[in-house]
């Protein structure tokens, strides 16, 4: 069993879901983590505010820098992730199909560096 | 080592290293442990058949000799708390013995090489690589890069099926057709690269065609309602078929419209044809099936003069609307110049940006030369000599030059 990070990625500046689609998007996406618990994929899951409320913090001659996020000057940011198990690759690309249809976002399947005990 | 003992080694190698790493890729789980234990199973072969002799059966022989390497050396990695080694250790202890298992081992590495979520350059190099046993000096000029970037491409694949987890198995019903079309080109690239090497004396490298033809072969028994399987397997068939009359006794080529068509294979003829008719009545026509049906008017001419030029230029169009690339262009320019003179061939060779592609310049050559536009010709063989190490194709450019 390996371990796989579903990053959801959202892209700024994109026309915001209307208040019923985001209703129907929070639906789909508890449905899915039903569906992972249940089948046992489910380790961990959340969604994150938008990337402007993000601090990112560095270290500067043994000091902690704080300054004004995000790290990464894109337009494409981490809006959520889900971490699974799953078998292998293609059954983590099956998952990931469905998560990507239930919060209606692309969706990057990343490796975990250690498999699990 | 005697001449004949080192041939056989290079003999083997060539013939059995895709076989055995795949076997290996099978019984440990892990390709890189499965590539090394094989090429340290020949390196020791070319000493050890030095003198034993060649075995009776050379592939099993290596196939047995890389799985004691590969456990002797997981053995004593595992031994270090090393969790990769004792992975694969588990691996080949669960019950997976034999050695080969239906399906064919090659065809689940393949199936691993052409997944989807490496890029195409990826699948076809590690194919190559892998199944093919191609160095990857030869990988590189295939594809007109320089070697490191290919080591470098080949080394990433590598890593990303083993970190990310993409399984060895041929894929279940319902993905599986979703799956076919990045193996049937890497299953054609291996052909070709058979067909035509990239470098050496020998313009045939037999086992590769026989390793593409094989491999179409078994997706068709695996898959035989895809159209597209089956249209690989006639355009590989139906060029197999030239091969007795493409090159002289001496090594060099003969041009298709050269050939002795006596010397064609008829069985492979006749056997792609009705692969053709197969696909035909299907009415689900692909890139792969119109090159066959191309191939097919071709072999249908008793003599080069009785070419139906029309029927093949049509054929190109509907290949050119479904695959529009430019080397399919260059390859429809040829008919063009048939059809309606080599002038309109030579202003749509000219629109076309193939700088890097050996057969872009030859058939800019050949055009010029029939446009009596000697000079300009001559530069063009030049320009194409500048482009392959094939040494029949270097003769044949030659040859083309001193003739003008």
């Amino acid at each position: 069993m390996k371990q796989y990070l579903l990053a959801v990625h959202m892209v700024e500046g994109e026309a915001q879901p209307s208040p019923e689609e985001m209703q129907q998007a929070y639906k789909q996406v508890d449905a899915f983590n039903t569906e992972l618990q249940s089948a046992g994929a489910w380790v961990f899951a959340g969604g994150l505010h938008p990337p402007a409320t993000a601090t990112v913090v560095r270290l500067r001659d043994g000091k902690a820098v704080t300054t004004d996020g995000p790290f990464a000057e894109t337009k494409e940011q981490l809006g959520g992730f889900w971490i699974i198990n799953a078998a292998d690759l293609d059954s983590a690309l099956e998952l990931a199909a469905k998560g990507s249809a239930a919060c209606g976002a692309p969706v990057e399947v990343r490796p975990f560096q250690e498999a699990p005990e | 080592m005697a001449d004949a003992d080192k041939a056989a080694v290079e003999r083997t190698f060539r013939q059995e290293s895709g076989r055995a790493v795949a076997t290996l890729a099978r019984l440990f789980g892990d390709i890189d442990i499965a590539e090394e234990a094989v090429q340290e199973a020949f390196v020791t072969a070319t000493v050890r058949w030095r003198h034993a002799g060649v075995p009776a059966n050379p592939g099993g022989w290596i196939v047995t000799t890389a799985r004691h390497k590969a456990l002797d050396r997981l053995r004593r990695e595992a031994s270090r708390h090393d969790r990769q080694a004792q992975a694969a250790l588990l691996h080949a202890g669960s019950d997976r013995a034999g050695p080969e298992q239906l399906p064919d081992d090659r065809l689940r590495l393949i199936f691993t090489c052409c997944h989807p979520a490496l890029s195409q350059e990826a699948q076809v190099a590690l194919t190559l690589r892998l199944i093919a046993g191609l160095e990857t000096t030869e990988i590189a000029r295939a594809f007109l890069v320089p070697e490191a970037t290919m080591a470098q491409r080949l080394v990433r694949a590598k890593h990303k099926i083993r970190h990310a987890g993409i399984p060895y198995r041929v894929p279940r019903h319902p993905e599986l057709p979703s799956r076919i079309p990045p193996v049937l080109a890497v299953v054609y690239l291996v052909f070709n690269e058979g067909y035509t090497a990239s470098a050496g004396d020998e313009l045939v490298r037999s086992e590769l065609c026989a390793e593409g033809l094989r491999l179409a072969r078994l997706l068709a028994a695996l898959m035989p309602g895809e159209p597209e399987v089956l249209g690989l397997l006639a355009l590989l068939v139906l060029t197999d078929a030239h091969r007795p009359a493409r090159t002289r006794s001496d090594g060099s080529l003969v041009l298709l419209a050269e050939q002795d068509r006596t010397k064609w294979d008829r069985a492979l003829i006749d056997e792609g044809h009705e692969l053709v008719r197969t696909c035909l009545g299907r009415n689900r026509p692909g890139p792969y099936q119109l090159q066959a049906a191309l191939n097919a008017v071709h072999t249908d001419a008793a003599q080069a003069s009785e070419t139906d030029w029309g029927q093949i230029l049509a054929l190109y169009d509907q290949l050119l609307a479904l695959a529009p690339t430019p080397v399919v262009a260059l390859n429809r320019s040829v008919a063009v110049a048939e059809v309606h003179g080599p002038a309109e061939a030579l202003l749509l060779v000219d629109r076309l940006h193939l700088e890097g592609y050996y057969l872009f310049h030859a058939t800019r050559a050949d055009l010029l030369r029939r446009l009596g536009r000697r000079e300009e010709a001559a530069a063009a063989y030049r320009a194409a000599l500048d482009r392959t190490a094939n040494t029949a194709e270097r003769a044949f450019l030659e040859g083309r030059v001193e003739a003008l």
